[in-house]
């Protein structure tokens, strides 16, 4: 699965599982975060990869990383964003 | 006189390097940087009545402020033309040409822009005229000569051909040809069997087929890869790892270490600020996270080894060959997955 922010691209050379980031340069991190959010960031977007990873997809699917839980995090449960990977069909070009 | 619009990146501007990279779209008037040759090769016939310029990592996600920089420019008989870069294989900005160029072509202006065929871009750009540059800016003489020339043909309302540099998708349109379908078949044909086995009136899409790996069934005991096209090598870069155009891949054992340390590894990618990665390896190459998560058993462990190469101006052959080695390496590793950051 590709962690990647240009998702356009990623999605056009066909990608299958695509988790979006927020910059070019940091793929796994936001300097815009204090070290400990921004772990929570990565964090975040690595279990989403893992959902990804154990998602049947037949064509680049992009797998948006869901709004931050409010509540103290309980690493062991299932996160609470369970929406649907958004899917986008390849162009139909004859 | 036609009056155009040139678009560039903050580097063509004089502005800056990857430091500049985040500022926001400018106009300055008149031409900039090597809008300063194509305005002299487009003279006397045609003028750059404005340039706007705007930094790599931003661009392709502000095309409409873009646009209306370019409408708001203060021309007597309004702005005719919008021409964008050339970008060459420049990824950033060659997605920002070709947004523009699209964008100003549905805003009702002629546009064109230029870079090069391998541009991961160049789709972005529709049925909006491409013409081809150079892989690097090196070929910037020539790839303006071919720009100049394209620029000339559509203010003329000339047709754009493959002759003159055009790349990309074509609009379809209904001409008349000169021989009916039944004997161009068979002079397609005949040329097919002569041994020219791509001759083709209709050229297809690029698409890329990959057929998506079955889902990871018991991730509780998969082991799982983390690779990378960020550059991302121990400090000394003892490898030799290129900066741009790789041509080879590299790999770094990791089973020892829970974290990479600022200062012991960095990105050597010449395609962005790696300020940031160097600052915190880990936005390239996530271990920290990916160790905790083994900790506490969200997935089996970690692959010893990571991967890495440079995804800046690579070509397409060399980027296939690389996935194709490093799944054959990790399948016979025994990794279920592969974790892959890309900048």
């Amino acid at each position: 699965m590709l962690l990647c922010n240009l998702i356009s691209i990623a999605e056009r050379v066909g990608a299958p599982r695509i988790v979006p980031t927020r910059g070019i340069p940091y793929p796994t991190g936001d300097p815009s975060l204090t070290p400990e959010a921004e772990k929570e960031w990565r964090r975040r977007l690595l279990e989403r990869a893992l959902e990804a990873l154990q998602t049947v997809v037949h064509q680049p699917t992009v797998f948006q990383v869901g709004p931050a839980t409010k509540a103290q995090p309980d690493t062991k449960a299932e996160p609470e964003t369970k929406a649907e990977p958004e899917t986008k069909a390849q162009e139909a070009h004859a | 006189m036609a009056n155009i619009v040139h678009y560039i990146n903050q580097f063509f501007a004089g502005v800056g390097g990857e430091d500049s990279a985040g500022a926001g779209p400018t106009l300055v008037a008149g031409p900039v940087g090597p809008g300063r040759r194509l305005a002299e090769l487009l003279a006397p016939e045609h003028q750059i009545v404005a340039t706007v310029w705007c930094g790599d990592d931003i661009a392709s996600g502000v095309v409409p402020a873009i646009i209306d920089l370019i409408r708001s420019v203060d021309t007597d008989g309004g702005v005719d033309l919008v021409a964008a870069g050339p970008a060459f294989t420049s990824g950033r900005y060659g997605l920002a040409c070709a947004r523009v160029a699209a964008a100003a072509h549905d805003a009702g202006l002629r546009a064109v822009a230029s870079m090069h065929e391998d541009n991961p871009g160049l789709d972005e750009a529709g049925t909006t005229p491409v013409v081809a540059s150079g892989e690097v800016a090196r070929r910037m003489a020539p790839s303006l000569d071919r720009l100049a020339n394209a620029i000339g043909l559509l203010l003329r309302d000339e047709p754009l051909t493959a002759a003159d540099g055009r790349i990309g998708k074509l609009a379809r349109l209904t001409v008349m040809a000169d021989a009916t379908a039944a004997e161009r078949a068979v002079d397609l044909a005949l040329v097919r069997l002569g041994g020219d086995h791509t001759a083709t009136e209709i050229p297809l899409p690029r698409f890329d087929q990959v057929t998506p790996a079955a889902p990871v069934e018991d991730l509780r005991t998969a082991m799982v890869a983390l690779v990378t096209e960020g550059g991302l090598v121990p400090d000394e870069n003892p490898g030799s790892l290129e900066s741009a155009r790789a041509t080879r891949w590299l790999r770094y054992p990791i089973a020892e270490i829970d974290g990479l340390q600022a200062g012991e590894w960095r990105s050597i990618h010449g395609g962005f600020s790696t300020a940031y990665a160097n600052e915190d390896p880990h936005r390239i190459l996530p271990l920290d996270v990916g160790r905790q998560l083994v900790a506490e058993g969200a997935f089996g462990s970690l692959f010893g080894e990571y991967f890495v190469t440079t995804g800046n101006g690579t070509s397409v052959a060399n980027a296939r060959r690389f996935g194709i080695e490093w799944a054959a390496d990790l399948r016979h590793s025994g990794a279920r997955a592969a974790i892959l950051t890309a900048t």
